[in-house]
């Protein structure tokens, strides 16, 4: 047990200090931090800049009804249409709005004329004033005041109580089904980044002739549990600093856009809320409800079984990582050895959307259940509440998944890493697996 | 005192056996050359005492007692494949090899120390391993193998790759170390240094130990009672007692023959009788060197 203790500090030890994990580590956090802070700074930027929008009214229901919206500025003019165009043209102003003649029960041929392509957003912005400024002249003609309209508004907020602990509000799904993606997607690639590395730590061992001189002093079984353990706690550090310094940046780019952090979180809303109606009391309540919604998901629960499928899904496949890893002579030839084990990893990844489509079907049970695909595919069902024994069954099934591996990876290990020259293939790896020591 | 003995064994892999039926006993505080062509089974035989394999049947025994994982920490191993993790500070990647030998830090440090100091290579300590030269890697490899004070130390192929006065370093140094109390194990094609080292020496050819025991002895069996005379004018025939091999001519009218002794006839009155025949200058016994030994027997092998 020491000297798996000793091999993996080396492991640990040479791969933290390397230049390459340091600027990794570093480098991802200030990636994600940079592009929120973009995207904050253009958030921002964008609520800055004003559109002047001149209006040529016809119809003469627009002129005295339209107000600015977002970032489009109105300006009702009275001059003909074409001396406006020209005026875009040579840009006193961003854009001309015509409105002909028009029935109000039909309004048609309003245009928006513009040398530049306009935002989706600005579009949205120019629609909606449009619109508000027809119901409004269409309010007046039936005689409803803006008071008596708002008397009539009468606002409701259901609280959906799930009764079964199963809640399938549109909204709870879809944040589930992103929680359950991204905890997929974060195994999936913990496996393969640090599966790989073992692999190649393996080989390079044997290549570089020194594991004769370790199998002499520790038993091959000690020197690849040492490894494949090293190689998992410098991937749980990496993890943990990516977090700690994402949410440290995360915290810190606004700041350096000079944005007060108010502006900022309010830009997000913004943002996160797709093009939905500004206005603070709208942003409140859908914080509120997106609130609501984690508050429904287990997020312990999520935790606790992201860090167990983490490390048992990393520890089934290091071991027929390192199983390759010490079949072959040279990184060309690990090619077609790695084929068959990456090929459920990537399966299971493609399986995402089908998974997501009926998280409690058939397709995603099995899935859930066979240790080749059940870190993935688990990981994507659990916010969508899975029962607690098909939970528990799996995760036990995991443990026996990953002690095969580790075993037979063992076996084909302590013979494949003293083997040189041996074109290898997967009937010579089960050769070794069937030999006696 | 047997430090090591081999018992009978054999060791066969899917296609081919590698050990058959393989007896030794190496006395302790000797150096044993281990002999043999290459793909004999020495490697196998080697790892087998090093635990990396077992034996399919027979036994191992080091000061009498079964192989068993304890026995790791009195052995160093140097294999003839080896290598060093190339990023690694030499004084750290010692450090490691050490404490995977169950040395404690402490001593780890100290041992590193008394070694760097002896081979006169303190500055190397904090190099990568990268820097170094081939042989001053292999330098580091031997002081990776015997900083754990083993009992039993086996070397295969310890010289390749070193310059001749590196190697002649490392053959003091595994001298030193027999005198300290430790046995050598020595696996090499290298017959000059095995004449020069060994005490014993044992043949393995095609998984057979074919010959086995002191050098001296060995080479005694081998004598053919053959002389070779240095001489200046022919020698002529000789008369029934002896056997002239061959004759060839040297510089300045000096020859050098080979006469060998067909009898129970004495060396003294072989020399007496040259003396008579022509001029003697020189007589010698030829003595087969190991490496004789090694073809003859080789080659006797392969015509079975």
């Amino acid at each position: 047990m020491s000297k798996i203790l000793l091999i993996l500090q080396r492991e640990y030890i040479s791969r933290v200090k390397k230049r390459s994990f340091l600027l990794t580590t570093l480098l991802t956090p200030l990636l994600f931090g940079g592009i929120y802070a973009m995207a904050i700074y253009f958030a921002v930027k964008d609520s800055d800049e004003e559109y002047k929008i001149k209006v040529v009214d016809e119809s003469g229901y627009v002129a005295d009804r339209i107000e600015d919206r977002g970032a489009a500025k109105f300006e009702v003019v009275s001059l003909p249409a074409d001396s406006v165009k020209e005026g875009v043209e040579k840009g006193e102003s961003f854009g001309l709005l015509y409105v002909p003649q028009l029935d109000l029960d039909k309004p048609e041929g309003i245009k928006l004329y513009t040398m530049s392509t306009p935002g989706l957003q600005l579009e949205d912005d120019v629609d909606d004033a449009m619109e508000a400024a027809l119901e409004r002249a269409k309010m007046d003609r039936i005689g409803i005041s803006q008071a008596t309209l708002d008397s009539l508004r009468t606002r409701v907020s259901i609280k959906s109580v799930s009764l079964s602990g199963k809640a399938a509000t549109s909204g709870n799904s879809a944040i589930a089904g992103a929680v359950g993606t991204f905890s997929g997607i974060l195994i999936y690639m913990f496996m393969l980044i640090y599966g790989a590395q073992v692999m190649r730590g393996v080989m390079q061992e044997k290549t570089s002739k020194i594991v004769e001189i370790l199998v002499s002093s520790v038993k091959p079984f000690q020197l690849m549990m040492g490894k494949i353990l090293g190689v998992a706690l410098v991937g749980l550090t990496q993890f943990t600093l990516w977090v700690v310094l994402t949410s440290a940046l995360l915290s810190i780019a606004p700041i350096m856009f000079g944005v007060d952090a108010h502006t900022a979180s309010e830009a997000a809303n913004h943002m996160s809320m797709a093009g939905a109606a500004g206005g603070n009391a709208q942003a409140v309540e859908a914080i509120g409800k997106i609130n609501e919604v984690i508050g429904q998901i287990n997020l312990p629960l999520i935790i606790g079984s992201f860090m167990y499928y983490f490390l048992t899904g990393y520890l089934f496949y290091a071991a027929l990582f390192a199983m390759v890893g010490s079949a072959v002579d040279s990184e060309s030839d690990t090619q077609q050895l790695m084929l068959p084990i990456m090929m459920p990893i990537i399966a299971s990844f493609m399986m995402l959307g089908a998974v997501l489509k009926d998280p409690g079907g058939d397709l995603a049970f099995w899935l859930s259940m066979i240790p080749f695909s059940s870190p993935i595919i688990m990981m994507i069902r659990i916010p969508f509440d899975v029962p607690a024994w098909q939970l528990i069954l799996s995760m036990a099934l995991m443990v026996v998944g990953f002690l095969g591996t580790t075993w037979m990876a063992g076996r084909v290990y302590r013979i494949g890493i003293l083997m040189h020259g041996a074109k290898v293939n997967y009937k010579v790896i089960f050769k070794w697996l069937m030999s006696k020591q | 005192m047997d430090i090591l003995t081999v018992n009978n064994v054999t060791k066969s892999y899917s296609n081919h056996l590698a050990l058959s039926d393989v007896s030794l006993s190496i006395p302790g505080q000797s150096i044993f050359g281990l002999l043999g062509p290459n793909g004999a089974g020495k490697t196998t035989l080697i790892r087998i005492i090093n635990q990396i394999i077992n034996a399919d049947k027979g036994t191992i025994e080091i000061n009498g007692e079964r192989l068993n994982p304890n026995h790791i920490e009195i052995i160093g191993y140097l294999p003839e494949e080896r290598g060093l993790y190339k990023k690694m500070q030499v004084g750290e990647h010692l450090l490691y090899f050490a404490r995977l030998k169950g040395l404690n830090r402490k001593d780890a440090i100290k041992e590193i120390r008394y070694w760097f100091q002896k081979l006169d290579i303190p500055d190397w300590l904090n190099k990568k391993v990268e820097d170094l030269s081939k042989g001053m890697q292999q330098k580091v490899q031997f002081v990776g193998t015997v900083l754990h004070n083993p009992k039993l130390i086996i070397l295969d192929e310890p010289f390749s790759g070193f310059d001749p006065i590196n190697a002649n370093i490392i053959k003091d140094e595994i001298l030193e170390l027999r005198e300290k109390g430790s046995t050598i194990i020595f696996s090499t094609h290298r017959m000059e240094s095995v004449e020069e080292l060994c005490d014993h020496i044992a043949l393995i050819n095609k998984a057979h130990k074919i010959l086995d025991g002191p050098k001296k002895e060995i080479k005694n069996n081998y004598r053919s009672k053959t002389f070779v005379v240095n001489h200046v004018g022919d020698i002529g025939d000789l008369d029934g007692h002896y056997e002239l091999l061959g004759t060839t001519a040297l510089e300045d009218g000096l020859q050098e023959t080979k006469v060998r002794i067909k009898d129970e006839t004495g060396s003294n009155l072989l020399l007496e009788y040259l003396i008579g025949q022509t001029k003697v200058v020189g007589f010698n016994e030829l003595i087969p060197s190991v490496n004789d030994i090694f073809i003859q027997t080789v080659k006797e092998g392969s015509h079975e």
